[in-house]
């Protein structure tokens, strides 16, 4: 697990919002958490939800990540209804739920269902940052693994976007399971000879590197995301050591030969797109 | 101290058999397999080729060791992506000779430290439960002793899952969890408790199959039982067609946390 404060709280909620009431926050003054520039928030997320100054990303809910990278209106989203249940009983956990459902305005820490990027169909998975930091528990695992499923049935590619803190520990094994599982997933619809993008976005650790974070067939990163198994605090735990600068970074991971390519949050759809349009079965004739 | 925490205690136990322990006893003409073909030959997972009675099986355990300069070689039986990487290659070699695959699982947990991150630590697991999830031979997986987390289910993707009395098996260890979840690693015994780690709750949850009782600690008698069950155990898997076999792994895997209860 890593530490709290690299999920920070999203500086903008616009989901089931009055009209009157998200124009007004629109409107409102932003301010860059790196730099400290002030801007508009139209400005800044019109900036690819990067700083207009220092370039600096903010983190975006699975929502807002939906509706920047697809589409206008394409996407159709799957298994909305799942709901987390407390199947340990595990202290304080019911609580923590609530919390992060009443936060976030949503049931779990994943959006899936279906959508076009610049016209291209595809399946689409977005984890939550800031729901319990993107941990993976049970409904994660299965609205994943379904829409692998749908996607391989109906035979279309797999766009992922992953950023977890890791395994959901209050779900204990049901949690741990779900690496399984979705691996088990992923490998079937690659045998169906269909493409999976899965992007790696700040932070993306523990359990979801070790499963389908690390299963695409063709693996991107956003800058700087950091990128590991273990987070960066066990390993100097463990070590004794500092770690070297920019370790886990992912650009240090495509030095090292784990990752595709690094693409800036601006040239994700365009990028996403050409991949789409170059793996479509009929291009290949 | 909790009922849970005894066991976790009693899996962590000084002298407690390790994976060669059993390996000795379960198997015989074992002749050991080393190194990834790629990088090194990690000493924490040992693995081979051996016969179960006349059967030949390929056979892959994380050890321990016993003494302190082995416990150190070994890792403390906490293996790096080569040992993940070592156990895929005489997984897929398994396959090609149509040998069932035996995996004996004791680890705290794979290593995270530089060197396993920078040689993709994730990516090993990852590559293992989608390889194990395909594989076309019998794979079965008994937990000896603790069963760490990703480092643990590398291995543990298997037909059958079958647990020791005292072995245990989760997503964290106690001490982590209570760390992370109550900022105080002192409650571990409370933690191993909520997490639910021990063989009878994993065999409640249809996520392990079979505990083998250890009662009495006579681990020769624990041998002799899973010999016998072992063997009855193969024989009945080695009669499906492997895209049966492979089908009925995913749905065993598949239904873990997918109903809404
Ligand atoms: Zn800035």
């Amino acid at each position: 697990m890593i530490s709290k404060d690299l999920f920070k709280k999203p500086n903008n909620r616009l989901e089931g919002e009055q009209d009157a009431a998200k124009a007004a926050r629109q409107a409102a003054a932003w301010q860059c958490a790196e730099c400290k520039a002030n801007a508009t928030r139209d400005a800044m997320t019109a900036n690819d939800y990067a700083c207009p100054r220092c370039g600096a990303y903010v983190s975006m809910t699975a929502r807002q990540r939906v509706q920047w990278l697809t589409d206008e209106g394409s996407f159709r989203e799957m298994d909305a209804e799942l709901l987390p249940v407390d199947r340990l009983r595990f202290p304080e956990y019911a609580a923590k739920l609530e919390k992060a459902q009443k936060e976030t305005g949503e049931p779990e820490g994943v959006l899936t269902g279906t959508a076009a990027i610049g016209g291209e169909p595809c399946a689409l998975f977005v984890m939550n940052p800031m729901f319990i930091m993107g941990s993976m528990g049970a409904v994660v695992g299965e609205k994943i693994t379904r829409l692998f499923e749908c996607a391989t049935k109906r035979r279309l590619p797999v766009v992922g976007y992953t950023v977890s803190g890791g395994a959901r520990i209050q779900e204990g094994m049901f949690s741990l399971m779900q690496m399984a599982k979705t691996s088990g997933a992923v490998l079937r619809h690659g045998e169906a000879g269909l493409l999976y993008v899965v992007v790696l976005t700040h932070p993306t650790t523990g359990g979801v590197v070790a499963s389908f974070a690390m299963e695409g067939d063709v693996i991107l990163a956003e800058p700087k995301a950091l990128i590991g198994f273990a987070g960066p605090r066990v390993i100097e735990q463990t070590m004794r050591q500092k770690l070297p600068a920019g370790f886990q970074r992912a650009e240090f991971l495509l030095d090292k030969g784990f990752v595709d390519r690094i693409v800036p949050r601006k040239d994700q759809k365009q990028e996403l797109r050409l991949l789409l349009t170059m793996h479509r079965r009929e291009a290949n004739r | 101290m909790t009922k849970a925490y005894e066991r976790v205690l009693a899996a962590r136990q000084k002298g407690r058999p390790t994976a060669m322990f059993f390996m000795e006893r379960l198997f015989t003409d074992f002749l050991e397999m080393h190194g990834d073909r790629r990088f090194a030959d990690d000493r924490a997972i040992v693995g081979g080729v051996a016969r179960l009675g006349g059967l030949p099986v390929t056979v892959i355990g994380i050890e321990k060791g016993v003494a302190t300069e082995e416990k150190i070689r070994r890792n403390f039986g906490s293996a790096h992506p080569e040992g993940y990487r070592k156990a895929l290659r005489l997984m897929k070699q398994a396959e090609k000779f149509g040998r069932p695959v035996l995996c004996l699982i004791d680890t705290s947990g794979a290593f995270c430290g530089v060197g396993a991150e920078e040689r993709g630590q994730g990516l090993a697991i990852a590559e293992n439960l989608m390889a194990m999830m395909g594989l076309r031979v019998p794979i079965l997986s008994l937990l000896i002793g603790e069963g760490g987390s990703g480092g643990a289910l590398a291995l543990g993707v298997a037909d059958r899952v079958w647990m020791l009395e005292n072995a245990v098996y989760s997503v964290i260890s106690p001490e982590g969890a209570a760390s992370i979840v109550w900022k105080d690693a002192g409650k571990a015994a409370e933690a191993s408790e909520a997490l639910r780690m021990t063989a009878e709750d994993l065999l409640g949850f249809g996520m392990v199959e079979r505990v083998f009782s250890e009662e009495g600690g006579d681990f020769e008698q624990v041998c002799a039982a899973l010999r016998e069950a072992l063997a009855a155990e193969l024989d009945t898997l080695l009669r499906l067609e492997p895209g049966e076999l492979t089908r009925r792994r995913y749905e065993k895997f598949r239904r873990i946390g997918g109903d809404g209860q």
